[in-house]
């Protein structure tokens, strides 16, 4: 039997089996942001202890971080304090820091997009959703902060080897279907609870045509699925996108790092815990209606009657009825929205503006909804800029921001207010999420949240499309 | 290291039910309370939106029901803790009094986050989970006790067997839940890792060799 990435990367990295069982993993790459470090960094001086490797250790500033003009100190004086301490810490400790520079993101985003993530490596990071890297074929997980010390002080963490399930996607996404939609359709198959103790392989014809940053979308919504990690194997798309980038070796190092790259994909007799098999071609745009993201369905469907659904799911169907007010049975297009936002780890990257660009061009926001585009980093900001659409959304009605992780989660001043009702184009509807505890948000595609800011409510964007012309 | 004040053998208190499937960290503890950079007072922010309504006065809730008042072992169901990694979460709860949890399933980070401070989160089946909670319910002065070594769960003279990942059940009884010192002893380890891993190695543009 071969072997796959997950298990090449493990047994690359591990340093030793501890005596609770479990296995000590090098962390190739530590991202740090300031949200869930300062208390790690606190623990360690408080133990006397130092970063081992500071030259893996990159940070940045992105929940807290406000969107509507980023100038010092800033308003929130909790926010500017906790800037201040991730400042403090950085220059402390000999790390990196992004946060006052062109390269400021969301750390999800800018991670990728300088070359810090490459296939084979471990990576860990404060955040759950630090499963967006191994998009890269890279091994990525979330950790809490006592994890964080334990990675600032040993650039190591004690860990259990998941299982791998395999999600082979067959078919063809459909023109105005994209990878939001397919990653969300999974965890509503699979439940929001379903891959505990797994990481998620996403392989198959239809997953293997998903352009980089697609793939990224993908893998960043696998903790909704339950799966702390998932990852796509690298291939020449892989090794494509990250020609040049900064941190990726150049010239001949370039392409023996290709080599070693290659080298760590999963074999192709590799053996796994399970397999789920999907039909690519069957999917159509995806909408979250309740209160987790398993709660989703087709753009075409009607939400579900608590009394049809499995015994086991029946009470959180009555709890999200209870928040959400919405009615059982009735269509999810036409479902009002208040607010719409584009941005986010998810869906803040420069494809992603393209796509909703291409819905809102020459189209106004409805004048009940306020709608935002929120860049995923600097980096996305500029480019958006040089190629215009900027003005594409301002012309609209859309307000157009500093990059940040804004209104994903409520930690800055972008948030919901009172019953709200927003398309967002994130990858969480928690309640109270998005700032008021009784929002409520739908989750979407970035045209799915363009095409709902401006017809005021939930419709299915391919309408707004050009015919023939809805695939990126 | 005080070895013998971090084992974690027996858990012994009265419960509090906090009934519900994927109850994410989000409602454990609101983000905005996370711009706070220590844990100190996250206690008082522990489920704060579901406790309290819009102009601060308490709702009906576990946590502000005087039957629970002073339990130390949290019922709960399905998928606890899932979402955001936050060990805001977990130590939030801990700072209201929580030494444990019994419930159905945990979100990986959550668990792992719960073991790294201490906290045992035990696992029993969908029935042995609302039967203890309809036991605490009826007599919310029950004490229940968790004992790590032979994995049951007593309340009233009931017994009921619960799983959770050995190695976590290994490093709550030894007290060696807090990692840092036996991962950093194998510092030899560590650095020959490093050298061994190829892209530690590629060169600087890599950021493999910044120092």
């Amino acid at each position: 039997m071969g072997k796959t990435l997950l298990d090449k990367v493990w047994d690359l990295h591990k340093v030793a089996t501890l005596p609770s069982g479990q296995d000590q993993l090098f962390i190739g790459l530590h991202l740090v942001h300031e949200v869930t470090s300062p208390q790690a960094f606190q623990a360690l001086v408080d133990r006397g202890l130092t970063v081992l490797f500071p030259q893996r250790t990159f940070a940045t500033v992105d929940h807290i971080i406000p969107t509507d003009g980023q100038r010092r100190p800033f308003a929130d004086e909790l926010a500017e304090q906790m800037m201040r301490a991730i400042e403090k810490n950085a220059r402390q400790h000999g790390i990196l820091f992004f946060g006052n520079t062109d390269d400021q993101g969301i750390v999800h985003i800018i991670g990728p997009e300088l070359g810090l993530t490459q296939p084979g490596m471990t990576i860990a990071c404060g955040d759950s959703h630090t499963s967006t890297h191994g998009a890269l074929g890279s091994l990525a997980f979330g950790v809490g902060t006592s994890q964080i010390r334990d990675i600032l002080a040993s650039q190591t963490l004690s860990l259990t080897r998941p299982k791998v399930r395999r999600i082979e996607v067959t078919g063809t996404l459909r023109p105005g279907v994209h990878a939001k939609d397919l990653i969300i359709r999974i965890i509503a198959d699979l439940g929001v609870n379903g891959g505990i103790g797994y990481a998620y392989e996403y392989g198959g014809p239809a997953v293997a045509a998903l352009p980089m940053e697609a793939r990224l979308t993908m893998c960043n919504m696998s903790i909704e699925g339950g799966a702390r990690a998932g990852y796509i194997n690298p291939d020449s798309v892989t090794f494509e996108y990250l020609k040049g980038r900064r941190f990726v070796p150049a010239g001949k190092d370039y392409e023996k790092a290709v080599q070693f790259w290659k080298g760590m994909a999963s074999d192709p007799d590799a053996d796994y815990a399970d397999t789920h098999t999907l039909d690519g071609s069957s999917l159509e745009p995806m909408v979250s209606w309740g209160i987790n993201p398993g709660q989703a369905i087709g753009v075409s469907g009607k939400l579900p009657r608590v009394s049809e659904a499995r015994p086991a799911d029946q009470e959180a169907l009555r709890k999200a009825y209870d928040h959400t007010g919405f009615t059982e049975g009735e269509p999810v297009q036409g479902l009002a929205v208040d607010v719409a936002f584009i941005g986010s780890c998810t869906n803040g990257r420069i494809s992603d503006l393209r796509e909703a660009a291409r819905v809102v061009k020459g189209r106004k926001v409805s004048s009940r909804v306020k709608a935002l585009v929120v860049p995923g980093s600097r980096a996305v900001l500029r480019q958006a800029t040089e190629e215009g659409l900027p003005e594409i959304f301002r012309a609209a009605g859309f307000e157009w921001r500093d990059a940040g992780c804004s209104m994903c989660l409520a930690m800055n001043p972008d948030k919901l207010t009172g019953r709200q009702v927003c398309a967002s184009s994130s990858n969480r509807n928690f309640i109270g999420r998005q700032g008021s505890p009784h929002g409520r948000t739908l989750l979407m595609s970035p045209a799915m949240a363009a095409a709902a800011a401006i017809a005021g409510e939930v419709v299915d964007a391919r309408q707004m499309l050009p015919a023939g012309n809805g695939r990126s | 290291m005080a070895e013998s004040t971090s084992v974690r053998k027996l858990i012994t208190g009265r419960a509090i039910v906090v009934p519900g499937d994927d109850i994410d960290t989000d409602r454990i503890i609101p983000a905005r309370y996370l711009r706070l950079i220590t844990f100190e007072e996250l206690g008082k922010y522990a489920f704060f939106d579901e406790r309290f309504d819009d102009n601060g006065k308490p709702r009906k809730h576990p946590l502000n029901d005087p039957r629970f008042s002073g339990g130390s072992i949290m019922l709960v169901n399905r998928n606890f803790g899932c979402g955001s990694s936050r060990e805001h979460a977990p130590q939030s709860l801990m700072r209201t009094g929580i030494q444990a949890f019994v419930g159905e399933s945990f979100a990986e980070i959550f668990s792992g986050n719960c073991t790294a401070l201490g906290l045992p989160a035990a696992r029993v089946s969908h029935e042995d989970a609302v039967r203890l909670q309809s036991l605490v319910e009826a007599d919310p002065a029950l004490v229940i006790s968790i004992d790590l070594e032979s994995l049951t769960v007593s309340a009233g003279g009931r017994k009921v067997s619960f799983t959770m990942p050995d190695s976590d059940r290994k490093s709550l009884v030894a007290g060696t839940w807090d990692t840092t010192a036996m991962l950093l002893a194998n510092r030899e380890a560590i650095k020959a890792a490093a050298a061994r891993i190829p892209y530690l190695n590629f060169g600087a543009a890599s950021g493999g060799s910044r120092d």
